[in-house]
């Protein structure tokens, strides 16, 4: 058992909310965050008025002052953003569980809400023509986009290790038979076979179509606050257990080529916290969500967080591993962001909530350790979930 | 002529020089004038003994492919149209720790889709070479 923390066990999740999630919905992005936060407070049984802290992502568009205004929430005495797009998700998290720890604040609001449309979304396509950031080194060979940066790291992946499109496969195609449960999943209705995954057009090989995560408009939202209140709130906690953060030593976010060892990643450093102040471990989890904007994201990521050794990420995701029910580890329980939404990887920390509390669409039975992360490749974060014992 | 090339800004102080070095036809890379400790891309500190004084050493511009990537649409219009093309990572064969991004070409001057990408593979030597576009030269990179 690791030595006490301020943060293990001393919060927990106690509400969750999530507006639709699809293409084209006709809310502002402003109104989705409210109405997300809304749910997740009514789900918790808690009052707007008794919100004391926010927490979410600098690329979240909507800002504190609005959302507060809006929802009614109270006097609010903490309030923090987590930087690098996906990576932040469960930093955010960890982020509303220290400050309630610490006695900053009381019941702390964490939210993401994101529509594809908007010109924070996809800022690839609305680069500049003169690069005086780290793109110069990069964009004018044409890797404009994220998938054509992970894509990079891919193809030297499979040169190191033998990883295949097999490999990339199992992972869509899990993940597409999980969404295909959940009725809150964009894909779920859209079968997908391996022949399927290997005739899909390519878009930046050696990735095709189906490596790619989605564009989901909508805003999901939790409510954190501390492990006694939540008790006698109506739902059972999701104990925040332990979260971490990552940013390695020459670390150059997606473009990471120019460090002696590319494909050890921020999971690596994440992780390293991450179990050194968790009281369990890989072999304990028995339900994951993996951050997946691409599919080779899961593989580097049971890597990095210990399900397997160096290398070894390809050939785990074979024989339905990583399938609910019969998988040693099922992954993206819900459809994750390659089949449920990509809403930045939030969707992901609600699945890991549902999962202690019982309530996934693809629950593992008995599921009391339920693991989080947010994107590798990027600077990162990490959340262990635990069931109540106390 | 306005391109819609992505390029570099020549006026980024912490790059310049680099970006100078490939007007001439040199592949420079930044290295710490205290320590000798090279470094790419550029940064203001050296991160073995902090030291901000730099200088510029020239490289033998041979390197090998260290991966590769083949874009295909939707890209930005002025890739879109070369689209399916190649980009590499290549590391300098006297320092593989330094690498560079770039693109395989069959000449200097000759468009990224004209190499078959089958015929792509890690490991591969090459060369630089330099290609202007507007008042930059990108360093590009051709098989042995």
């Amino acid at each position: 058992m690791s030595e006490p923390t301020l943060v293990k066990n001393r919060t927990a999740v106690a509400g969750i909310g999530q507006t639709k999630l699809g293409k084209g919905l006709p809310d502002t992005e402003l109104s989705l965050a409210c109405q997300a936060i809304s749910l997740a407070l009514d789900d918790a049984g808690i009052s707007p008025s008794e919100v004391d802290g926010l927490a979410s992502f600098t690329m979240e568009p909507n800002r504190e002052v609005d959302v507060a205004r809006a929802v009614g929430l109270g006097d609010i005495t903490f309030f923090s953003q987590v930087g690098f797009g996906g990576g932040a998700g469960c930093g955010v998290v960890g982020h509303a569980a220290m400050a309630i720890a610490t006695g900053q604040a009381e019941v702390v609001v964490a939210w993401r809400a994101r529509k594809r449309a908007s010109a924070a979304s996809r800022p690839w396509a609305q680069a500049q023509a003169r690069l005086a950031d780290l793109g110069q080194w990069t964009r004018p060979f044409g890797i404009l986009r994220p998938v054509d940066e992970i894509a990079m790291l891919t193809r030297r992946y499979m040169y190191e290790y033998g990883g295949t499109r097999d490999h990339l496969a199992n992972v869509a195609i899990a993940f597409r038979k999980h969404a295909a449960r959940n009725p809150n999943s964009t894909m779920g209705h859209k079968p997908l076979t391996r022949e399927d995954y290997m005739k899909a057009r390519w878009i930046s090989e050696p990735l095709c179509l189906f490596d790619n995560c989605l564009e989901t408009d909508g805003a999901l939202a939790i409510v954190v606050t501390s492990a006694e209140r939540a008790r006698d709130l109506p739902h059972p906690p999701a104990l925040i257990h332990a979260f971490a953060q990552g940013l390695p030593p020459n670390h150059q976010t997606m473009t990471n080529y120019f460090t002696e060892d590319p494909l050890r990643g921020p999971a690596w450093t994440a992780a390293r916290r991450l179990w050194a102040n968790a009281d369990v471990g890989p072999a304990d989890v028995q339900v994951a969500q993996l951050y997946d904007a691409f599919s080779p994201l899961i593989p580097l990521s049971l890597e990095g967080y210990g399900f397997c050794a160096r290398g070894e990420g390809g050939p785990f995701t074979d024989d339905g591993a990583i399938e609910w029910p019969d998988g040693r580890l099922p992954v993206n329980t819900a459809g994750g962001g390659m089949s449920e939404a990509y809403v930045h990887g939030f969707n992901l920390v609600l699945e890991g909530v549902r999962q202690i509390r019982g309530t996934s669409t693809s629950q593992v039975d008995g599921a009391e350790v339920s693991l989080v992360t947010s994107g590798e490749g990027v600077p990162t974060s990490a959340v262990v979930f635990t069931k109540d014992r106390g | 002529m306005e391109t819609k090339w992505l390029l570099p800004d020549l006026s980024e102080p912490t790059s310049a020089p680099f970006w100078e070095g490939c007007a001439r036809g040199e592949l420079l890379v930044q290295t710490c004038a205290s320590c000798g400790l090279p470094r790419m891309p550029p940064r203001p500190m050296c991160s073995s003994c902090r030291s901000v004084d730099v200088r510029w050493e020239p490289t033998s511009g041979r390197a090998r492919i260290w991966s590769f990537i083949v874009p295909h649409p939707p890209l930005l219009p002025a890739f879109a149209e070369y689209a399916p093309y190649n980009a590499i990572i290549v590391e300098l064969e006297e320092d593989p720790s330094i690498r560079f991004a770039g693109n395989l070409v069959a000449s200097a001057d000759g468009a990224i889709n004209e190499i078959d990408a089958a015929t792509i593979e890690i490991g591969q030597p090459v060369h630089v070479v330099f290609h202007q576009i507007d008042d930059v030269f990108l360093p590009r990179w051709v098989r042995d």
